[in-house]
C-alpha cells in the first residue's frame, strides 16, 4: 500500500507536536510521508491525506484525535471537526501566488523522485544550455532584488562576479535568517532543500563559480541536518555536476547575516564587518570574486530560469518584481507564510490576510523587517509591500517579516530594546554602534524615568543621527529606524512618563 | 546530555579531522563543544598550534561567538526565544517566570547542575510564539504551565 498521509517535519510545526501526531498514527499503523509545512501555522499539525479528489487538510490535529480522525475514516477523506477540504481552497493558500514556495509542503523534502515530479531542475536544464551571460540576463531581466533585505539587483551582482576574472570564485548562500518574525529561510531549508541546491548550481554555472558555501545559523538544528541530508542525495546522483557545496554552521552572532561579516566568519575569523569596497563580489570570501545570495534569493532563481524572466517580472509593482514570501508573525490571528506578489498593503496583509491579533485585541504597531524595521501604526496600513513605498516612509521591508502587536505594547520598551539588542549584537568594530546602542539604552532608560524627557529625547534622536550615518553596516545603520518610529508614532509612550516619587 | 572527559589526544584528533578545511576555525569549534560540551582552554593552544595562528586571535574567535561555551552546560540546556515576535506573545513574563522559579538569571546554570536557561534571539518559529528550545527540540505556543512542565520534566 502507497503512503497517503502526509504530515509535517518542519520545526515550527514539531514544535507544536507533529512528531506526537506522527507517532500516535504510526502506533496505530499508518505511516506518513514527512513533509515541510505549508505555512499556515496556526493550523499546524495540519496533516493531508491523499484521496481520488486530490489532498484533503485536518487541522490543528492532537495526538489525542487521532484515534477519532481514523474511526471518521480520515484515509478516506472522511467529515470530522478538524476537516478543512482540499488545502489548495484554504483562503490563506489560495489567495497566495507560490513560486518560490510552489513545493514547499507538499514533497518529500528528501525526495529527488519527488522534486523532479513536481517541476524540480526544469531551470538548471535549461541554464545547462545557456551561455553564462544569458543566464545572468535573464536573471537581471527578472528583476529579482536581495531578498535578505537590501534589495540590490541579483543580477547586477553576478555580472559583477562574472565579469571578474579569477581562477576560484565562490557562491556563498547567506541562511543566517536572524530577523525575528522570519522564517522563510528555514521553510525553503527544511521543507524544499533541493530548490536552494539548484538554484546556488546554477548560479556557479552562470559565474564560473565551482564552489559554494551555505553558512546556516546554529539556532536551525533541522535545517542543517537537512540542507546536509539533500547536498549528499543531490550529489550522489549526480546532479550537481562539478559544483562543490558544503554547509557551514554559524555561532550564535545576528551580525553574520551581513554579508562581510558572514564572509569573515566562513573564513575562520571574529564575525566583524568590512568596510566596503571592495565589494565581495570583486572581493569576497577568501578574497575572490564571490556571489552571495538570500537563501530566497537563490531558491527564486530555478523558476526565474524554468520559466522565463518575463513570466516572474509580472508579477508586482514599481521596482519590486515578482513574489515576496511575506511571514506573518507575533501576536497575529492566522500567522504564517504568505508569498504574494508585491503591492499588497500591510492593512491587508495584518487584518485581512492575517485576521488581526492572536489575542483579539487591536492591533496598536507592526514592525517589519526584522529588529532593524520601523514600528508603524495603522496609519500607515495603506502602505504597499514594495522596497521603495517602505523607504519613502522610514521604514524598510527587509527579508519580509512583520511581527504584530496589540495594544499592550509599551513602545519605549520596544525601542530600548533595539538599542539593547544592538549592543548585545554589535561586532564591536565601529563606534556608533558599540558604543551608541549602550548609551541608547541608558538615555532610554532616563526617559522611562521620567528624567528630562524633552532633553533626553533630543539626545536619543541626536544619537540615532550618529548611528545611522556614522555606522559602518546595517546593525548600527538601521537600529534608529525601530527607535524613532516608536518615538515619532508613539509618542505617548515616551512623554507620558512620570518621574520616581522622591523617598 | 552526557559530555566526554576532557582528553588531549581525543581534542588532538577532532583537530585533525577539520584542520585542512578552509576555514576551520568555527568547524573545529563546534566540534570539540559538540564532544566536551564546551570549549576547554586547554584546547585553545592546540586549535592555534595546528592553524597557524596566535592564541590571541584565536581568543578573540572562542570569544566572540556567543554560542561557544567556556566551561560545560548543567544536563539540560533550556533556550527562551526573547525577540519580538515572541515578546509579542509575552515572552517577557515567561522568561521572568524561567528565571525565578529555577533561582538563576541568563546564561546560568542552576546550582544542581541540572538545567541552564540560555536567551536566545529568534529559532524561527515566529508564528507558533512564544517558543523555545529544550536540548535541541523546538517548543512553540509556550505558555507558564507548559514552561513549568518542560522545566519539570527537565531533570
Amino acid at each position: 500500500m502507497t503512503t497517503r498521509l502526509f504530515i509535517p517535519k518542519d520545526s515550527a510545526a514539531v514544535a507544536v507536536g507533529a512528531d506526537d501526531v506522527a507517532r500516535a498514527f504510526a502506533a496505530r499503523g499508518i505511516d506518513a510521508i514527512r513533509t515541510g509545512s505549508r505555512g499556515l501555522y496556526w493550523l499546524e499539525p495540519m496533516i493531508e491525506v491523499e484521496t481520488p479528489e486530490g489532498r484533503i487538510a485536518y487541522g490543528p490535529v492532537a495526538p489525542e484525535d487521532v484515534a477519532g480522525l481514523i474511526a471518521a475514516g480520515v484515509m478516506e477523506g472522511g467529515d470530522h471537526a478538524l476537516r478543512l477540504g482540499k488545502p489548495e481552497d484554504i483562503p490563506f493558500l489560495k489567495r497566495q501566488t507560490r513560486l518560490t514556495f510552489a513545493r514547499c509542503g507538499i514533497v518529500d523534502p528528501l525526495s529527488l523522485d519527488h522534486y523532479r515530479r513536481y517541476g524540480g531542475f526544469k531551470g538548471l536544464e535549461r541554464a545547462r544550455t545557456m551561455a553564462q551571460a544569458a543566464i545572468v540576463e535573464e536573471v537581471t531581466q527578472s528583476g529579482l532584488r536581495g531578498r535578505g533585505g537590501a534589495g540590490f539587483p541579483t543580477g547586477i551582482k553576478w555580472k559583477t562576479v562574472l565579469d571578474t576574472p579569477a581562477e576560484q570564485k565562490y557562491i556563498v548562500c547567506n541562511a543566517d535568517e536572524g530577523d525575528s518574525g522570519t522564517f522563510a529561510d528555514r521553510m525553503i531549508m527544511e521543507g524544499d532543500p533541493f530548490v536552494l541546491i539548484e538554484g546556488m548550481v546554477i548560479a556557479g554555472l552562470a559565474t564560473g563559480a565551482s564552489e559554494g558555501f551555505i553558512y546556516i545559523r546554529s539556532e536551525y538544528p533541522a535545517a542543517v541536518e537537512t540542507m546536509q541530508a539533500a547536498i549528499r542525495i543531490a550529489h550522489e546522483a549526480g546532479c550537481l555536476g562539478d559544483f562543490d557545496l558544503k554547509v557551514r554552521v554559524g555561532a550564535g552572532a545576528y551580525v553574520c547575516g551581513e554579508e562581510t561579516s558572514l564572509l569573515e566568519s566562513l573564513e575562520g575569523k571574529r564575525g566583524q564587518v568590512r568596510a566596503k569596497p571592495p565589494l565581495p563580489a570583486h572581493k569576497g570570501l577568501f578574497g575572490r570574486p564571490t556571489v552571495i545570495n538570500n537563501v530566497i534569493s537563490l531558491a527564486t532563481v530555478p523558476v526565474i530560469l524554468a520559466e522565463g524572466a518575463a513570466f516572474f517580472r509580472d508579477f508586482g509593482m514599481g521596482r519590486s518584481r515578482g513574489t515576496m514570501p511575506i511571514q506573518l508573525a507575533g501576536n497575529i490571528r492566522h500567522g504564517g507564510l504568505f508569498e504574494t506578489a508585491f503591492g499588497v498593503t500591510l492593512g491587508e496583509l495584518v487584518d485581512e490576510i492575517g485576521g488581526g491579533t492572536a489575542t483579539g485585541r487591536p492591533v496598536r504597531a507592526v514592525q517589519v523587517g526584522g529588529p532593524l524595521g520601523a514600528y508603524f501604526p495603522r496609519d500607515l496600513f495603506d502602505t504597499p509591500f514594495d522596497y521603495e513605498a517602505f523607504t519613502a516612509r522610514d521604514g524598510l521591508i527587509g527579508h519580509g517579516g512583520i511581527v504584530v502587536f496589540d495594544d499592550t505594547v509599551d513602545m519605549l520598551r520596544q525601542a530600548r530594546f533595539a538599542m539593547e539588542f544592538c549592543a548585545i549584537e554589535s561586532c564591536g568594530k565601529c563606534t556608533p554602534c558599540r558604543i551608541g546602542s549602550t548609551r541608547g539604552v541608558e538615555v532610554l532608560d532616563r526617559i522611562a524615568a521620567g528624567e528630562k524627557i524633552d532633553a533626553n529625547t533630543a539626545l536619543i534622536e541626536d544619537l540615532c543621527n550618529t548611528l545611522k550615518f556614522g555606522s559602518l553596516c546595517a546593525l548600527g545603520g538601521f537600529t534608529p529606524y525601530p527607535v524613532m518610529s516608536a518615538l515619532r508614532f508613539f509618542p505617548d509612550d515616551f512623554t507620558s512618563r512620570q518621574p520616581a516619587q522622591a523617598a | 546530555m552526557p559530555f566526554e572527559a576532557w582528553e588531549e589526544q581525543r581534542a588532538q584528533d577532532i583537530i585533525a579531522a577539520h584542520a585542512g578545511e578552509s576555514g576551520a576555525t568555527l568547524p573545529i569549534l563546534h566540534a570539540l563543544q559538540e564532544a566536551f560540551g564546551c570549549v576547554p582552554e586547554a584546547a585553545v593552544p592546540m586549535i592555534a598550534d595546528a592553524l597557524n595562528l596566535s592564541r590571541a586571535e584565536l581568543h578573540g574567535v572562542v570569544t566572540f561567538y556567543h554560542d561557544f561555551r567556556r566551561a560545560p552546560p548543567g544536563r539540560h540546556v533550556l533556550k527562551l526565544c526573547r525577540a519580538e515576535a515572541c515578546q509579542s506573545m509575552g515572552a517577557d513574563g515567561l522568561g521572568a517566570h524561567a528565571c525565578a522559579r529555577l533561582g538563576i538569571g541568563w546564561g546560568e546554570t542552576t546550582f544542581d547542575g541540572r538545567v541552564t536557561l540560555d536567551p536566545v534571539y529568534c529559532l524561527g518559529l515566529c508564528a507558533t510564539a512564544p517558543s523555545a528550545m529544550i536540548d535541541g527540540r523546538p517548543v512553540g505556543r509556550l505558555n507558564q504551565s507548559r514552561l513549568d512542565a518542560l522545566i519539570e520534566a527537565a531533570q
